[in-house]
Order: structure tokens, then C-alpha cells, then sequence
């Protein structure tokens, strides 16, 4: 046997042993299904998957379950069957990624939304998975599908929770129509000995606009995959958190497609390292032959608390086009000595000034989430979190 | 006793050696003006007095209160009543002055074992304060010295030294980068503050700061030595004669005639 076929073995048990899907999805399963076995789980060979060993999920063994989800859909909205969208299903499926790839060989409630044209959605849209402890570890495959229409505007809030061993290996796609506004969080606070792959996939049409935020909080080992595929005039903002410690690994991929003119992307990524943790940023921007007057940012910052962490910050520009603008940076430093010595002869102590700096560093970002409700949640558990660790 | 007592005070930064012996007395009430040229030890010495472990210290003792003040960690001394105002003061960008302050404001309130202070009582106390500096209220809301002018950042140290009262302020240049109407309206602070139990060392490199802030005492710091002490007249001598009357070179005034 193969190495790959040692590894998706197991899956083809579940797979095989797996309740019946409604008829309109088998095909896409049985194709998904094929598509993983002939990928296998990614190695640290493939340039994508460089610094993330997913062996530990590719050796461990998985009951395939279904999380309990939660989910709100405001008046509006509309919830579809997944029958309604098995085109954007397979669309996705068909690409390079094997988790992908698995996520649909396992399509089960798939969660589609609507959000008719012209519509404005004030309550956000909340999606939240919670896995239960449970004496085997469970796979979950959770699958989101938004279809936003044209000039419509909406929030969405996706959460991922839960306790013990398990691996949540989520995909979301989100279709934007021309002109609409979509505001999107993600946020991560799996359990700590969780394996957590996420796929977000976005596509902006003609003027549409994206704020995506990629908060990551839990998880033993992490992956996130995020991509946006820009139309002429589309303007995506992409910011993202990252808190490890212990040894806690994440990894964020993203990739802007700048496809067509006149598009703006910002992207903001901010982390902070601390015990023997590890982090991995590769921000990949691609610029087409035809994306004339494409304006992109990209900053990766990290803040690092221990001698042991250890980031590995990438951006790659691909730029086919010439009336550009494109910048990147990426920094990696410590906290400041001078404002620490500044909060301290103020009566500050030293672990409480410490924790300051690093909560200011990560409130950047969440002073950026426009759903309140949200932010007041992770300010307050930020709040705890570096104050326990210094206390 | 006096509240401060500085004796033979050495101190370096690497390999060089900036304070050579500093001697020094301070009692309560008492105001100091330090003056010195470029690079003469002032901002050193005021640093090393607040803990900044930037520099060692190699040689001497600081009484302060009765305590050795060198063995205190800079949280502790500030608790004691020690206060920097910093040439420079810090943006410290996602930290909001009001939350700030009030940290500070309540860790020496408990380390004085008095009941701190809730958002409202905190409000209250404060609001005289901002009127004395003439603040924008805003300035509260944003972060810690974050985008403000350089006035507004020296308003800022001396607003929070109204609100946490010190014993001893040590202002270090406080009164660099300001025009004279922030200046006149930093020294109305600063001597609105001043009172029997509370004393201050001013450092400046300038008289005119001494115009507005009379000093008891001035001292000339060259060298990484005191060279002179005097009263508030010394001041003025060292305005007409400059520092080359006493035979100190200063780097700014020697490239000013080259």
C-alpha cells in the first residue's frame, strides 16, 4: 500500500459506512471521495504545507459526526436547501485542496443562505459549531454556502467551539454579488487539543466589498485557507489574530486574486507568540495581466513573547500587470522596553504592564469589528486571557 | 530628614560612564532646578532616579524616605510618590489614556491602602485636573500620547502628575519643544502643584523654564558632576554669562559658532 492509501484508508471506511445523502449530492460526494483518495493528506513537500505537519490528523483516527450547530438566520434571509447550490458545491471541490476534498466527500447539513438583491441584513448572520466531549475523537465537517445578491449588505459571525480531541475541518463560500457589502468574521476558540482546518473561499463581483476577520484563538493545530477572487473595482480587506501559546501551531494562508482593474485589497495579519508555540503567515497576492491599477497592502506584525516561539512570515507577489501598486511588511518583534519602563513609573507592575501592551497590540485588530456584540466578547476574553498568563 | 539624598552617585550606560558622583539633597518643599548643557548627565541622572535599567549604576547611594531607593524596582518607587515627567513620553497606541491613568491611579491608591476608585469617582477626580491643563476631554479617550502634538504630550505628564500627586516630580525637560504659551500654561500646572509636602527636581538645559517655575535651589551639572550650586540667581548668571562663563563647553552653543 501506498502512503497515501494507508492515510485515506480509514476514511473510506467512514465514507462507505456513512448515511445516505440526498440523491443530488451523492455524485458530488462519490466525486469528492475520489478526489481525496487521489490527493492523499498534503506533506511538508508541498510548498503550501511547508511548515504545518498534518500528520497527526492524517495518522489519528476520526468517527465522522455532525457538531451541533447553531445558527441564526435574521429576517431576509433566505434558507435554502443544499439541492438549490450543488453547483457552487462542486465547483470548489474540484480544486488542489484535499481537505476540501473531504469536506464534501462528507457533505451533510450544509448550511445555504441567501441574501436577496438590494437586501440589508442589520442583525448579523451567526453560525456556530460546538463539538461535545466525546470518549472517541470525531471528525466534523461543517459546510457553509452564503450567496449574497447584488447590492445587498450582510454580517457574518461563524464561531467554532468545543472540548477533547477532535478535528474540525470546516468550508465556507461566500458568492458576492455585484456591488454588495459583506462583513465576514471567523472565530476560532477550539479546544485545546483540537485540529481545526477552515477553508474560506470568497468571490467579489464588480464593485463589491469584503471586510474578512480570521480570529484564532484555540486549537492544537491550525490551519486557515483564505481566498478572495477580486472583480473590476472590488475592494477586499482581510485581517486576521493570532494568540498561541503552549505548543499550540496556526497557520494562515491567504490568497487576494487580484482578477481584473481597479481593485484595492488591505490586508492586516497580527500575532502574538508565546511558550514553544508557532505560527506561520504566507500572504500571497497575484496580480493579473489585466488588473491594471490594482491597490494592494499586506502587513504581517508579530509579537513575540518567549525565546522558544518561533514564526515563519511570507509574503509572495505575483504581479502580471504594470500600473500597480502593491506593498507588503512584516515585522516581528518584542514588546518595548520604553513603554514598559513608561507604564511602570506610573505604578504599573512589570506582569501588568507586560499584559497591557500585549492586549493593546491584539486590540488593534478587534477595535476593527464593526458587530459590537462581538467585540465586546473578545475584548473581555482577551482582557482575561493576558491576565491570567501573567498572574 | 531630608526626602532625598543622592551620595556619590555613579552610573553608566555600556561601556561609558555618564554620572561621575552626583551629591544631592532634597527636602520636602523644596524645589531644584538642574541645568546642565548637552550631555552633561541631566536626563541620566533623572531616569536612573526613576528606575530606568537602561543605565547601571556603579557607585552610591540614593536615600529616598528613608529607603534605598536603588534596591526598589521603578513600579515601587513610583508608588512611594516618585514621578517622571518624561522628555519624551511614550505612544503607546490601543492603550486608552483614561484607562491608563486610572490603572496607575488605583495600583498606588491600594499600594497607599486607601479604596480605589470606580469609572465614576475616577471622572470626578479628574475633571478639575483636565480644566487646570486646559485638555481637550477627548485627549482622554484616545490612546496614551498616540498621535498628540508635542505640547499635548508635555500636558499630558503634567496632568497625570495632578492626578496622582507625587511627592517627588522630577520633570525632565519639560519644558523642550514648547512654545511659550504651552510653556506658561505647563509651568501654571506644575506650580498650581506646588505645596509644603511636595517636592520637585526641574531639569532644563534653559533658564526660561526658570522664569516660570522659580527654583529654591539650581544646580549646574557638567560632566557628569555637580560644579555649582547656587540660589534662584544662579540662573540668571548662567542666562547672561552661558555656560562658557563657567568654563563648561556646551555641544549646542560650540556648533552654533563653528
Amino acid at each position: 500500500m501506498t502512503a497515501v492509501a494507508e492515510q485515506t484508508g480509514a476514511w473510506l471506511e467512514s465514507f462507505t459506512k456513512q448515511p445516505p445523502a440526498p440523491e443530488c449530492l451523492r455524485p458530488l460526494r462519490e466525486a469528492a471521495f475520489a478526489r481525496f483518495a487521489e490527493l492523499g493528506f498534503p506533506t511538508t513537500h508541498d510548498e503550501d504545507w511547508r511548515f504545518t505537519n498534518v500528520a497527526p490528523i492524517a495518522r489519528a483516527t476520526f468517527q465522522v459526526a455532525a457538531a451541533d450547530r447553531f445558527l441564526r438566520v435574521p429576517g431576509g434571509v433566505e434558507d435554502l436547501s443544499p439541492q438549490e447550490a450543488q453547483f457552487d458545491l462542486a465547483s470548489l471541490a474540484a480544486g488542489r485542496n484535499a481537505f476540501v476534498a473531504l469536506n464534501t466527500a462528507f457533505l451533510d447539513k450544509v448550511t445555504v443562505l441567501r441574501i436577496p438583491r438590494g437586501a440589508v441584513i442589520a442583525q448579523p448572520i451567526e453560525i456556530s459549531y460546538e463539538v461535545p466531549d466525546q470518549a472517541d475523537a470525531v471528525a466534523v465537517h461543517p459546510r457553509t454556502l452564503i450567496l449574497v445578491g447584488a447590492n445587498a449588505q450582510c454580517a457574518i459571525v461563524e464561531t467554532y467551539k468545543g472540548q477533547g480531541q477532535y478535528l474540525t475541518n470546516a468550508v465556507t463560500e461566500i458568492v458576492i454579488g455585484e456591488g454588495a457589502v459583506v462583513d465576514h468574521y471567523k472565530v476560532q476558540q477550539e479546544s485545546r487539543s483540537a485540529f481545526h482546518v477552515a477553508t474560506l473561499a470568497v468571490t467579489l463581483g464588480r464593485s463589491a466589498n469584503l471586510t474578512t476577520t480570521s480570529i484564532s484563538l484555540g486549537g492544537a493545530l491550525v490551519r486557515n485557507d483564505v481566498s478572495a477572487v477580486l472583480s473590476e473595482g472590488a475592494e477586499a480587506t482581510l485581517n486576521g489574530l493570532y494568540l498561541v501559546n503552549g505548543s499550540q501551531h496556526v497557520d494562515n494562508h491567504t490568497v487576494i486574486d487580484h482578477a481584473k482593474p481597479h481593485g484595492t485589497s488591505h490586508e492586516l495579519y497580527k500575532g502574538i507568540l508565546d511558550g514553544k508555540a508557532s505560527a506561520v503567515f504566507n500572504g500571497r497576492i497575484l496580480v493579473r495581466k489585466d488588473a491594471q491599477k490594482t491597490d494592494s497592502k499586506q502587513t504581517n506584525k508579530n509579537l513575540v513573547l518567549s525565546d522558544d516561539a518561533v514564526i515563519d512570515t511570507k509574503p509572495e507577489l505575483q504581479i502580471f500587470a504594470d500600473d500597480v501598486r502593491c506593498t507588503h511588511g512584516a515585522t516581528i518583534g518584542q514588546l518595548d522596553a520604553e513603554s514598559i519602563f513608561y507604564l511602570q513609573s506610573r505604578g504599573i507592575g512589570l506582569s501588568d504592564a507586560r499584559s497591557l501592551l500585549t492586549y493593546a497590540f491584539a486590540q488593534d485588530i478587534v477595535d476593527r469589528i464593526e458587530v459590537q456584540s462581538l467585540r465586546d466578547s473578545l475584548e473581555r476574553s482577551l482582557f482575561e486571557k493576558f491576565h491570567e498568563r501573567t498572574r | 530628614m531630608p526626602l532625598l539624598e543622592i551620595k556619590g552617585l555613579h552610573a553608566t550606560i555600556g561601556e561609558r560612564e555618564i554620572l561621575k558622583g552626583i551629591d544631592l539633597t532634597v527636602n520636602a518643599g523644596e524645589v531644584h532646578a538642574i541645568m546642565g548643557p548637552n550631555g552633561s548627565g541631566k536626563s541620566t541622572l533623572a531616569q536612573v532616579l526613576a528606575g530606568r535599567d537602561l543605565y547601571a549604576v556603579t557607585g552610591g547611594q540614593v536615600t529616598y524616605d528613608g529607603k534605598d531607593l536603588l534596591a526598589m524596582a521603578p513600579e515601587d518607587r513610583a508608588r512611594e510618590g516618585i514621578f517622571l515627567a518624561f522628555q519624551y513620553p511614550v505612544e503607546i497606541p490601543g492603550v486608552s489614556n483614561q484607562y491608563f491613568l486610572k490603572a496607575a491611579l488605583n495600583t498606588q491608591r491600594k499600594h497607599r491602602e486607601l479604596p480605589e476608585l470606580d469609572a465614576m469617582d475616577f471622572l470626578d477626580l479628574i475633571r478639575g485636573k483636565i480644566e487646570l491643563m486646559e485638555m481637550e476631554s477627548s485627549l482622554l479617550n484616545r490612546a496614551v500620547n498616540a498621535g498628540f502634538s508635542g505640547g499635548e504630550k508635555k500636558r499630558n505628564e503634567i496632568f497625570q502628575m495632578a492626578v496622582l500627586e507625587p511627592r517627588l516630580a522630577i520633570l525632565d525637560e519639560t519644558d523642550s519643544g514648547l512654545d511659550i504659551d504651552a510653556l506658561k500654561l505647563v509651568a501654571h500646572g506644575v506650580n498650581s502643584l506646588r505645596g509644603p509636602e511636595r517636592s520637585m527636581i526641574v531639569v532644563t538645559h534653559y533658564q526660561r523654564l526658570l522664569d516660570y517655575i522659580v527654583p529654591d535651589f539650581v544646580h549646574v551639572l557638567a560632566e557628569g558632576r555637580i560644579v555649582k550650586s547656587g540660589g534662584k540667581e544662579l540662573a540668571l548668571e548662567l542666562e547672561r554669562s552661558g555656560y562658557a562663563g563657567l568654563g563648561i563647553e556646551d555641544a549646542e552653543e560650540a556648533v552654533g559658532k563653528v
